[in-house]
């Protein structure tokens, strides 16, 4: 580890407290399990964190190339944590390819943790290594220390009998146990995950649990210098409570399921494989005791199709994909707009266009979601900003899809999904429940049932075939205003697209007022996000605001329809700086809306923003 | 179908206030009346049927029933149908299709829908040619078929609807004409599947496509044209004077004589609707050579989706608590105290 002195010079001051930490080795070392049991243990530890898992497409991409390196980093520390962190402070590289694509991440001075084992003259030849790199002094400018890990994982496991190949595997835990030491982490609730995870292979848990302490003894006893002795970072103070870690996946699936019941419905869920929204499908398919049918279906107009059928027929229809996938389920977007029946789309945005980077993160399908439709085709459209914030978002995508009788699009991403932070896991009972009902009154004798008579929000009544007395046709062709029976006439046809338009509209009338998160209105510079780029826009406008500059931050969750104060708040600003992981997206959006000046920040690189970016980006702004 | 109690209904009840908008002289008529016919001898409820569609002439079937309906888009009425049945399995759901909604478009859907055996009844109302966009040829238009996207014919191969049903994994197959007093009797027996139950309808289009099955829906030809199955009856047509043999040479269907009655010398098969390879050879006789293989072909149930579906979620839910808070407390968690 860096000395203190180090530290100060290289970080800023309100990071002392916190370590970033990034694992990366081939696809097949086991990174992304690394970094989730160390992420427990940091947990549990008590820190705040973040996490930014970040792996290759391909699932055994060829062994030690440079596009088969998976990474893991996990930001940690004794304050609120907000981003998975600019530079890593330890990199630690099973293999030339990991050291090559993420060395020069790290911050100048941070400490190279490498598996010398992995080293040979053919691994640093993939990596394109003329020489190696642990031995030429190339890395200087870093701490290095170079282990044979894998020479120290099979002498580790040796009682075992394991094959070569299967012993190696075991490696991911011996440097795993090493960081543990090195930051003073409980190893038992790793040694209970592997005891659980080979219940039935005893003989893997025993090597796994031995390769663990071995890393961790090694630790202990290898006489590292002063550099390398163990850290151990407080407990980050949090708002008393029960907390356990949470990804975006798993808090969305949660979140669906609490608003289900809140509405009192039963859940139907139609999804179909893709990256990186495959997570929700799986979780809610281990959920069918909370009365969650889900549904593989054969692609990802079947899978909508089959939610709009549920819906049709009383269940709160659900589904979900990602940006290549809601592309396709557009067109049925549009049936569920025309025949105004509740239904929540969860899009688990990725690079694109087309397939794009599918295990990459973007924020890219704003525009799809909020224009993406044949015809005038409203919906209304909330944003996920982080991992816990998922839950609450959930919900409110049901809330608003069944008072409403409209499909909600519900934005992730990638990020997102994947990542993991602390979760104050919230009390179901402190939610407001929005019990459905059906309509089930027919009408007198002689009289006529009207689909699309509406409430005073718009809303048309819900009814579940079966009722008797209430028999109805409804489909994608234009309806009658009320009767719901074909109508092409002229009149008809602008008063419906008015009266589509405007009931989404409403919603703005129903979910709170714009506020500030940082900062105040009136302020100089206004800095607008939306979804995941909140962690790192929030701790650049600390760091402004902590060097005394005017602006504020502003988060949006209601991307469509906006706040109904947004305008005027905006306006009280004299700039507006609209940082998103795409090419300036919602930024034309508040343009059009309000003719305003929102000058956009933008990145498509795959990666989240760091904070010094969007801290240079309020610095030009407010100077220029 | 379900289980449900009879409901005592006449045709009129089955009629719904909405014009009815297919061309004077369309074969869709005779269908509407056949289902509308058929339903109150199923004892059928009107709240608890619903009827989804596509995209297509055949797809406007929904508006003219006094049932629930769901006008869908094009070619994706299976993934409504599954919908509807996964959320209700108690709803009797009938699908209605065409050629070109049910087999190009939709012909993914229409597989999984069969594989996965969803108990509903599929009403496909082929017409080897598309209607409502005016008159381009289909999925199932005979090669050389002159349309405005084909001015010099049609070059591809059609597919056979019923075989590719069988193919799919279809455990009920059934043919009929829209004119045809049988219809009801295909109807009735796709109604008692449980499972899907998949029923070709040979459908005039008097506009685009006026005859294109005349060679064997003649009345004059027909007894020699048309072959109508029934379950252990034997294979005969032509007034008894011809039937179907298996010929071991070919694999396959033979046609024979049939001298005095005497059917069982000629070697003339009974029909078996259980026998799956004996269905696929029935669908497959091309025809001219052959007469057109008409009635229940195939009805041989197995377990439906939708109630493998509804045991599976009782069988996981067992003793399983629905406590939402439990749920999201599982697993390992911390304790901020004050």
């Amino acid at each position: 580890m860096a000395s203190a002195a180090e530290t100060k010079k290289h970080k800023a001051p309100e990071d002392a407290a916190s370590v970033v930490v990034r694992f990366a080795g081939d696809s097949g070392d086991g990174m992304q399990l690394t970094g989730g049991q160390f992420t427990l243990s940091t947990a549990l530890a008590g820190n705040d964190l973040a996490t930014f898992p970040d792996f290759p497409a391909e699932i055994r991409a060829p062994q030690g190339t440079l596009f088969g390196v998976s990474a893991f980093q996990i930001h940690f520390g004794s304050h609120a944590i907000r981003t998975a962190g600019d530079a890593p402070d330890v990199l630690v590289a099973m293999n030339p390819a990991a050291l090559k694509t993420n060395v020069d991440d790290l911050r100048e001075g941070g400490l190279i943790i490498a598996d010398s084992g992995a080293f040979s003259a053919r691994n640093l030849s993939k990596a394109g290594y003329e020489e190696n790199p642990l031995e030429d002094g190339s890395l200087a400018k870093w701490q290095l220390l170079s282990l044979d890990m894998s020479e120290m994982t099979l002498e580790s496991v040796k009682p075992f009998g394991l094959g070569n190949k299967e012993a190696l595997r075991s490696k991911n835990m011996w440097t795993l146990g090493l960081a543990l030491w090195m930051f003073d982490r409980d190893r038992q609730p790793i040694v209970d995950w592997l005891n659980a995870k080979f219940a039935k292979k005893p003989e893997i848990a025993e090597a796994n649990i031995a390769a663990l302490n071995a890393g961790h003894a090694y630790g202990e006893t290898a006489e590292l210098g002063y550099a390398f002795q163990p850290r151990h970072v407080d407990a980050a103070p949090a708002e008393p409570g029960l907390y356990r870690t949470v990804t975006g996946a798993e808090a969305i699936s949660l979140g669906l399921v609490a608003g289900a019941k809140l509405a009192g419905l039963p859940m139907f869920f139609g999804g179909y494989p893709i990256t990186p929204a495959s997570a929700i499908l799986h979780h809610l398919s281990r959920l069918k005791q909370f009365g969650v049918t889900t549904f593989q279906a054969e692609d990802e107009i079947a899978a909508i199709g089959a939610a709009i059928g549920a819906s049709y027929a009383g269940s709160l229809g659900v589904t979900s994909s990602s940006g290549p996938g809601i592309a396709l389920k557009g067109e049925a977007l549009g049936l569920a707009i025309m025949t105004e029946l509740p239904l929540v789309i969860v899009n688990s945005q990725r690079g694109g266009p087309s397939t794009g980077l599918p295990t990459k993160t973007e924020q890219s399908d704003l525009y799809q979601a909020v224009y993406g439709r044949n015809g005038d085709a409203p919906m209304p459209v909330i944003a996920v900003r982080s991992p816990s914030d998922a839950f609450e978002c959930a919900i409110e995508a049901v809330r608003i899809a069944t008072r409403f009788m409209t499909p909600v699009m519900l934005l992730t991403d990638g990020y997102i999904a994947n990542a993991a932070e602390p979760w104050k896991m919230p009390d179901v009972s402190s939610f407001e429940p929005f019990p459905v009902s059906y309509h089930d009154e027919a009408p007198e004798k002689g009289g006529h049932f009207n689909p699309y008579q509406r409430d005073e929000k718009l809303a048309r009544p819900w009814v579940k075939p079966g009722t008797p007395g209430l028999m109805h046709r409804i489909g994608g062709i234009e309806k009658g205003s009320g009767s719901g029976n074909i109508d092409y006439s002229a009149s008809n046809h602008q008063e419906m697209t008015d009266l589509r338009a405007q009931k989404v509209l409403n919603v703005a009338d129903d979910v709170p007022e714009q506020a500030v998160e940082l900062g105040e209105a009136g302020e100089t510079l206004a800095v607008v996000g939306w979804g995941s780029t909140y962690g790192p826009i929030q701790q650049a406008v600390t760091r402004a605001r902590a060097k005394g500059r005017s602006v504020a931050q502003i988060h949006l969750r209601n991307i469509w329809p906006l706040p109904r104060n947004l305008g005027e708040l905006l306006k009280s600003f004299d700039k507006i700086l609209v940082p998103e992981m795409n090419k300036g997206q919602l930024k034309t959006v508040l343009r059009d809306q309000y003719l305003v000046d929102a000058r956009p920040l933008n990145k498509v690189s795959g990666q989240p923003f760091r904070i010094a970016e969007i801290e240079a980006a309020i610095e030009a702004q407010l100077d220029g | 179908m379900n289980d449900m109690t009879p409901v005592t209904t006449t045709l009129k009840d089955w009629e719904t206030d909405q014009e009815v908008r297919w061309c004077p002289g369309c074969g869709d008529y005779a269908i509407l009346k056949a289902v509308q016919r058929t339903m109150p001898q199923l004892g059928a409820d009107p709240a608890n049927t619903v009827f989804v569609s596509g995209i297509g002439c055949s797809s406007r079937f929904p508006y003219y029933m006094e049932t629930y309906g769901f006008h869908t888009i094009h070619g994706r009425a299976p993934t409504v149908a599954t919908g509807v049945k996964l959320a209700n399995p108690e709803l009797d759901v009938w699908l209605v299709t065409g050629d070109g909604d049910g087999l190009s478009i939709g012909g993914n859907h229409m597989l999984h829908l069969l594989r996965r055996n969803l108990d509903c009844q599929v009403l496909l109302f082929n017409n080897e040619i598309y209607g409502l966009t005016k008159g381009q040829y289909s999925p199932t238009s005979r090669p050389g078929t002159r349309s405005p996207s084909t001015p010099f014919g049609s070059v591809d191969r059609p597919v056979n609807p019923c075989a590719f049903a069988l193919g799919s994994g279809a455990r009920f197959v059934a043919r009929g004409i829209d004119v045809n007093k049988k219809l009801t009797d295909a109807f009735k027996a796709a109604y008692a599947h449980e499972g899907t139950a998949f029923v070709e309808i040979f459908q005039n289009c008097i506009v685009y496509n006026e005859d294109v099955f005349s060679d064997f829906t003649d009345k004059k030809t027909a007894p020699d044209t048309q072959l109508w199955v029934e379950h252990g009856e034997p294979l005969l047509f032509a007034n008894g004077t011809k039937g179907i043999a298996m010929d071991p040479a070919l694999f396959g269907a033979r046609v024979v004589d049939v001298a005095d009655g005497d059917w069982e010398a000629a070697g003339v098969l009974r029909h078996d609707q259980t026998n799956r390879a004996l269905a696929n050879m029935l669908v497959e006789m091309p025809f001219g050579d052959y007469p057109m293989a008409l009635g229940v072909i195939y009805d041989d149930p197995r377990p439906t989706f939708d109630g493998a579906v509804m045991e599976q979620n009782a069988a996981a839910s067992e003793g399983k608590s629905d406590d939402l808070q439990a749920l999201i407390e599982h697993g390992q968690t911390w304790k901020v105290g004050k």
